[in-house]
């Protein structure tokens, strides 16, 4: 039994409350990876609370940085940030901003917040520690939209070439990006085969379920980079925000975050 | 001053293993000695700048020191933000080597014409700013860049730039050096065109006090403040852009002392380098050459 799969309602619970409380934005695209990242934070990664600076610790970075709320809210329900912390969401002078960041904020390995950076940063730490022969993987956590940026490709053909088999990146393929859906905008069809055909091991899972996101992040890949694939939906959890362009910047007003807090809650 | 900078690398390499050394597929016959005998500590990225900054965030992260080489604007510009949020933001030990200041690669054209780094650079919190004129103050300004935690940046010129500090002689690189004494005249300089004032000063029998002005941030404000006392106007020469280089830096200083000193700032003027040639025409065209100062400083 996997720890994350008692884990992601309350962290939709918590990222609903966070934005609710703050009147901040980007509820659907934490919905998308609540999972994801519950999975990476609970059961897969290697690193000691007590002391999450270790040298040999397992890191991840959010390149999407405006999800951070889904990387607060499983930090607090690991024991990592305290309530009052996470409470202080989008605050004024609050550390926690609505793009991760990770200064004055335990767990948080980068501050993102514009697209295609995080997976940069992800493979110099990577490739830094294989030229050192050092333990340690490095997770990455990019959107579909996010592959737009040419440094994503950048990183891509990088990782490829030096066969870092230290390095994850977990696309969240939730099929929308800021304006609509990315089939509209910059289609990327089979995007499997276009991380395939840069060198990467590469898995299709369905982005929320724990099981098979467990299986994919733990799988071997030696020799190579592992590209995961999540096929997720924007705004997962809640209905009337699954799919909806409208979630990826409206705050769940009254209304519907009642609707949104029974939802999660039953 | 390339070469010798990249000596002084390779030796420091040589004995501390957290250095790094990675180009953006530049430096052709320069780099060779490092790659060849230093390749645990040598990585080329390939040609994609911002995906080499962001790297260099994260080697650092590791507890790297990563030396970024490159060449024009593309490991300032190219990757401005990379810079911005993943290394600067996070002070973390990133060095950017760019080769070809100003007009060095005069006849490439303007995309190779590096005429606003200083002012780019300058703009970001934490990010030191170097200039050399010859292969000392390259040579200082890499112990300087290695030995202080966080981001730094270094214009190079490409080679056979003249000596202006005699061997062996000391000085301290984080205060402008007086190069040339002078009865009435103050001209501030910074990089290798230093050479147009020292040949502006002998066409003005002397009268003329140079100085090479090499660290550009954080500015020694009181050693500027010091070199003003007793004139009325000063000359900045610099091969870059008159808005955010030289000039500016000494003009926010007088105008923030409220000091009665005009400030006459030789530079390229507010446009792009539309013309190709070799570095002395182009710094003839482009008014910042000597003759450009020596006409300036007859002005009353």
């Amino acid at each position: 039994m996997l720890i994350s799969n008692i884990l992601t309602q309350r962290v939709r619970q918590d990222v609903l409350e966070m934005i609710f409380n703050a009147k901040a934005s980007h509820i659907g695209s934490a919905f998308s990876i609540a999972d994801i990242v519950s999975v990476l934070y609970a059961d897969v990664m290697k690193y000691d609370k007590n002391n999450y600076k270790r040298e040999d610790r397992d890191v991840f970075i959010l390149s999407k940085g405006h999800a951070g709320s889904a990387v607060y809210a499983v930090l607090y329900e690991l024991g990592i940030l305290t309530k009052d912390e996470i409470n202080s969401y989008c605050k004024n002078g609050s550390n926690l901003s609505g793009h991760v960041s990770s200064k004055g904020v335990e767990g948080v390995e980068f501050s993102t917040g514009s697209l295609g950076h995080g997976i940069s940063v992800a493979c110099g730490m990577a490739f830094a520690r294989k030229r050192d022969a050092k333990k340690g993987n490095v997770y990455v956590l990019v959107g579909d939209g996010e592959c737009n940026e040419g440094s994503v490709w950048e990183a891509a053909m990088f990782a490829n070439q030096h066969g870092l088999d230290n390095l994850c990146v977990i696309v969240d393929c939730n099929k929308m990006q800021a304006m609509g859906n990315s089939k509209d905008i910059i289609d990327l069809p089979e995007i499997s085969k276009i991380w395939s055909a840069f060198g990467w091991n590469t898995v299709e899972i369905n982005g929320h379920d724990c099981e098979q996101i467990y299986k994919a992040l733990t799988m071997p890949h030696k020799g190579k980079p592992l590209c995961v694939i999540a096929n997720t939906i924007k705004g997962k959890g809640v209905s009337f925000m699954e799919g909806n362009i409208l979630w990826h910047y409206r705050n769940p007003d009254g209304e519907a975050y009642n609707k949104a807090k029974k939802e999660l809650t039953d | 001053m390339r070469n010798a900078f990249i000596e002084k690398l390779y030796n420091a390499a040589k004995s501390d293993k957290n250095i790094m050394l990675v180009t953006g597929d530049l430096g052709f016959g320069v780099l060779d000695k490092f790659a060849r005998e230093l390749p645990q500590q040598f990585v080329n990225a390939g040609i994609s700048e911002q995906n080499m900054m962001g790297m260099a965030a994260g080697m650092a992260k590791e507890g790297k020191k990563v030396f970024i080489y490159s060449i024009a604007n593309f490991p300032t510009m190219r990757c401005l933000e990379q810079i911005r949020n993943d290394c600067a933001y996070n002070d973390l030990n990133v060095k950017i080597i760019s080769v070809g200041a100003g007009f060095s690669y005069g006849y490439l054209g303007m995309s190779h014409h590096i005429t606003e780094d200083i002012a780019v650079m300058s703009a970001l919190p934490g990010v030191d700013v170097y200039s050399p004129a010859d292969k000392a103050e390259a040579e200082k300004s890499f112990d300087a860049m290695l030995n202080k935690q966080g981001v730094a940046y270094v214009r190079l010129g490409k080679g056979k730039e003249n000596d202006i500090h005699p061997e062996g002689t000391e000085f301290d690189i984080s205060k402008p050096c007086l190069i040339k004494d002078g009865d009435k005249e103050l001209v501030l300089t910074t990089g290798a065109i230093i050479e147009e004032a020292i040949s502006a000063r002998e066409k003005l029998g002397g009268d003329l006090k140079v100085y090479s002005v090499c660290r550009l941030k954080p500015i020694d404000k009181e050693a500027i403040l010091d070199i003003l006392k007793g004139y009325k106007r000063v000359f900045t020469l610099e091969e870059h852009s008159v808005i955010g280089g030289l000039g500016s830096i000494v003009g926010n200083i007088i105008a923030e002392e409220g000091l009665p000193v005009k400030v006459v700032k030789l530079g390229l003027k507010d446009i792009y380098s539309s013309k190709v040639g070799d570095q002395k025409y182009l710094r003839k065209l482009y008014g910042m050459d000597s003759d450009a100062l020596v006409t300036e400083v007859l002005k009353k």
